[in-house]
């Protein structure tokens, strides 16, 4: 009855000026405005997100990705007997014993013949890793029958070959020649005639070079004599003085023959099935090392004998102008082939990158998150009951609270050392263990866990714990049969978040000596062992170009567990998800 | 131990459902079930009930009503202790479950509340299954020695419940994929599965539509035979068709308590006599 008394005057008064500052357009079209504005700022937002992550994901792809591939030459090679053979047997153990590298080393002699210089050999032998026999030794020691049969096998190249590979360079390329060339000899130092001017333009080019060189030393040098000053810019301007000075003399004078070496782009001839690279050049005359032997001296036809230019010096690259002679003659003759890095994933770390695989890292993450699950998932669920559900609420439960808050946004690093001092120091507990790694994870995951869980024990409705009760339940009867099911999607998901964060994290484990260089895969939780982000970063650092592209290996696998672990907390959320 | 006994001999007692009703002397005259003598709750710092005190007689319904904030419910609540689980409600007074203080700090708070049944507002069923909603009362207090006697407990509980035939198909369907009105049943069987003294329900209808209303206050009738129900309602109407005694609380104090007929015919007070003309509320 009292609601309606007195209606209060105004109310009747008032509806022209209402009427009106609801007609006035132009406050419609602000808050359409203001609305417009809100979402562009929505899709900005979206669109560099997008566009940073799909950039960021691209790159890491493009870089890594051909580490999933390896090259290896194919050869048939024939172990003999008696180079496996340990005491007058030929057993597993003595086949795995056994030294393989004479073995490979012919092997390839005999794929590339004719290299007759030992510095040819040696050039030739480098192109294998130091681990080419690995998968000889693994499959005659299953099989030992094999033994002084030809057995085709694939040897794993060195990092720069595979790398030669991997990046086909833009910098060869070749010509036809158009005169006919006469060769006087197929082995050592031999000079190629040809009928026609066909090196001019090369002279020509040359010429380029070394004035754009000239340049560059000019610029350098007058950039430094107007800094001046201490004894070793004094030192360095000599130099280039010098250098300036030849490099004057080579453009200006009229020479018709000109000397090649490493600092300049490299110039091969390829003709009767040989190669040879270029040391002295004329306009119709070479001479040259004799990088792949000739057939012969007989003379080439105009077409059938090339010019190949590699624009850069070899002393820029890492595979020098033999390397890639061998490294094409092995694929022309089809024997090199990529196959999928099995050995990324079945090996441990390696000083050579193309030995190295993740296999250590993915145990040593897996046995350290297997420690930090163990611990945080009890402790936190049952602390998070306990202080959600039991603990009277006082000022002591408000500090724990407070704590727990406040332990979530310390930084990773002070667990680290919490670890080093309190469970290496005080109790003694192995270095770069993942027992030790594990501990130190939980400590930090622990405070997300038992939050998560509590958020996710506080959203299961009170009726549900009421109509437990009601039943004559015991509280903690109520809780673990009705309540905590409920939570568990809930709580499931803020668990995986948390170990998604430990398994990302790098600070504290380096603190606690995971960083260690560890070649054996860790078998036990007090072995040795370090976890994926730490071989990234450790591979990161590296000066091989080849673990440029395994370290982005490293990250596309971890993300993958990464998404993994994500994709299984979204499952589980669906699965025990339960409307009430 | 008690609720256990208690339990069998009534599952043995409905199974001979077809003989004379076993409580029938019980019917003839009406003990008194529940006595509550001076009881006052207090929310911190506030008097939510005031000097109440009240006797409750078995094999009836007694329906408390009044305006909203009233206490009705408070009331209720302490008659199992529910209102223990708020920290800062305090109880004072005596409130005697046949002749036993349930404040008592020796009586074992879970006991009471398998003895004194309570029914919610809003359905509140287990999201499990309809078997399991029924069955976990009785399975946390023992009150099966096999599967076969459990069966028979959820049988006869939805029996009671007037829920079996509309559900016996379908006993390992979740509960929460009832109609309201079923599930408000369902949880009435849940509360009849441990075979309590006293059921409480605090508004067991406000949430669901006229139909399923009848059908619960059927129920409630037919429920009455075996039971003490005390029943919160804001519907004058429900509390005249379902009750035979009936409470009217305003402002925290008892104004006037008693047989249903005379309460909405004839009020001996003011109060009384405006909330059920509709003068407020």
């Amino acid at each position: 009855m009292t609601d309606l008394a007195a209606p209060p005057a105004t109310s009747i008064a008032t509806p022209p000026r209402r009427l009106s500052a609801l007609m006035d357009q132009s406050r419609i079209r602000a808050r359409y405005r203001s609305e417009a504005r809100f979402r562009s700022y929505g899709l900005i937002a979206l669109g560099l997100t997008t566009l940073f992550l799909v950039f960021l994901l691209a790159d890491i792809f493009r870089n890594g990705v051909p580490a999933f591939w390896q090259h290896h030459v194919v050869l048939e090679v024939t172990v003999p007997r008696e180079a496996v053979t340990v005491d007058g047997k030929v057993d597993a153990q003595s086949i795995r014993a056994a030294d393989y590298f004479p073995i490979t080393r012919d092997a390839l002699k005999a794929a590339i013949p004719g290299i007759e210089s030992r510095s040819g050999e040696r050039t030739l032998v480098r192109l294998l890793s130091t681990g080419a026999a690995d998968e000889l030794r693994a499959r005659l020691a299953a099989d030992p029958s094999l033994v002084g049969k030809p057995v085709k096998t694939r040897l794993l190249l060195s990092d720069d070959a595979d790398l030669y590979f991997k990046q086909p360079s833009a910098d060869i390329s070749e010509r036809a020649a158009r005169g006919i060339a006469t060769p006087n000899g197929t082995t050592g130092t031999v000079t190629i005639l040809s009928s026609a001017n066909d090196f001019a333009d090369d002279i020509v080019r040359l010429k380029q070079v070394l004035t754009a060189r000239l340049r560059a030393v000019e610029t350098e040098h007058a950039r430094l004599s107007r800094a001046g000053g201490s004894d070793s810019v004094l030192q360095r301007l000599r130099e280039l003085d010098e250098e300036r000075k030849e490099l004057a003399a080579r453009v200006s004078a009229p020479k018709v023959a000109e000397d090649l070496n490493d600092k300049l782009p490299s110039l091969l001839v390829a003709i009767n099935g040989g190669l040879v690279k270029v040391t002295k050049l004329e306009d119709i005359r070479i001479e040259g090392e004799v990088l792949l032997p000739l057939a012969s001296t007989a003379d080439a036809a105009p077409g059938s004998w090339k010019i190949v230019t590699y624009a850069v010096p070899a002393s820029n690259r890492k595979v020098s102008d033999q390397e890639v002679a061998f490294l094409e003659r092995l694929k022309a003759d089809g024997k090199v082939e990529s196959a999928f890095n099995t050995r990324f994933f079945t090996a441990g770390d390696s000083r050579e990158p193309e030995l190295a695989g993740v296999r250590g890292a993915l145990m040593g993450t897996a046995l350290t998150l297997l420690v930090t699950l163990a611990l945080c998932l009890p402790i936190g669920v049952l602390a998070a009951i306990y202080l959600e559900e039991f603990a009277r609420k006082n000022w002591f439960t408000d500090i724990i609270e407070i704590n727990i808050n406040n332990l979530a946004a310390v930084p990773s690093i002070v667990f680290g050392l919490l670890g080093l001092a309190v469970f290496l120091n005080f109790f003694g507990l192995p270095r770069s263990a993942p027992l030790v790694g594990g501990l130190v994870l939980a400590l930090l995951v622990l405070p997300t866990i038992i939050i998560a869980a509590r958020a996710a024990l506080k959203a299961v409705p009170p009726s549900i714990k009421e109509a437990a009760l009601g039943v004559g339940a015991s509280h903690q009867q109520a809780v673990f049969h009705h309540v905590l099911p409920l939570a568990m999607p809930g709580i499931m998901t803020g668990t995986i978040i948390g170990m998604a964060h430990a398994l990302g994290e790098t600070a504290p484990l380096l603190m606690i000596g995971m960083i260690a260089f560890i070649v054996d895969v860790p078998q036990s939780f007090t072995q040795a062992a370090t976890v994926l982000p730490v071989q990234i970063y450790l591979w990161s650092d590296l000066p091989e170009q080849a673990f440029q592209a395994k370290t982005a290996a490293a990250i596309i696998v971890l993300l993958m567990f990464l998404f993994l672990m994500n994709g299984a907390a979204i499952w589980l959320r669906k699965r025990f998800e339960r409307r009430w | 131990m008690q609720s256990v006994e208690k339990g069998l001999s009534m599952d043995m007692a409905t199974q001979n459902a077809s003989l004379a009703q076993p409580l029938a002397p019980a019917v003839a005259a009406p003990s008194t079930k529940v006595v509550a003598r001076d009881v006052n709750v207090y929310y911190g710092e506030k008097h939510a009930i005031k000097n109440v005190s009240i006797d409750i007689p078995d094999n009836s319904v007694t329906a408390f009503i009044g305006p909203s904030g009233c206490g009705k419910s408070t009331f209720l609540r302490s008659i199992n202790r529910m209102n223990d689980t708020i920290p800062i409600c305090r109880v004072n007074g005596r409130i005697e479950l046949e002749g036993q203080d349930i404040y008592d700090p020796r009586l074992d708070v879970v006991q009471l509340h398998a003895r004194v049944g309570m029914v919610f507002q809003k359905p509140n069923p287990f999201p499990k299954s309809i078997y399991e909603n029924v069955a976990y009362g009785p399975r946390i207090h023992g009150l099966a020695a096999s599967k076969t006697e459990l069966d028979e407990i959820v049988q006869t509980s939805l029996i009671k419940a007037g829920l079996f035939n509309e559900v016996k198909d379908r006993l390992n369907d979740t509960g929460t994929g009832l109609s309201g009105g079923q599930q408000q049943r369902l949880c009435i069987a849940r509360a009849i599965a441990v075979s309590p003294d006293v059921i409480l329900m605090d508004e067991p209808c406000s949430a669901l539509d006229p139909i399923a209303t009848a059908k619960v206050e059927e129920l409630i009738d037919e429920l009455r035979q075996n039971f003490c129900i005390i029943i919160v309602t804001h519907s004058m109407q429900q509390a005249a068709r379902v009750s035979q005694r009936t409470a009217f609380f305003h402002l925290g104090v008892l104004v006037e308590e008693g047989e249903t007929a005379q309460i909405f015919t004839n009020p001996q007070d003011k109060r009384t006599q405006d909330y059920i003309t509709g003068r407020f509320g």
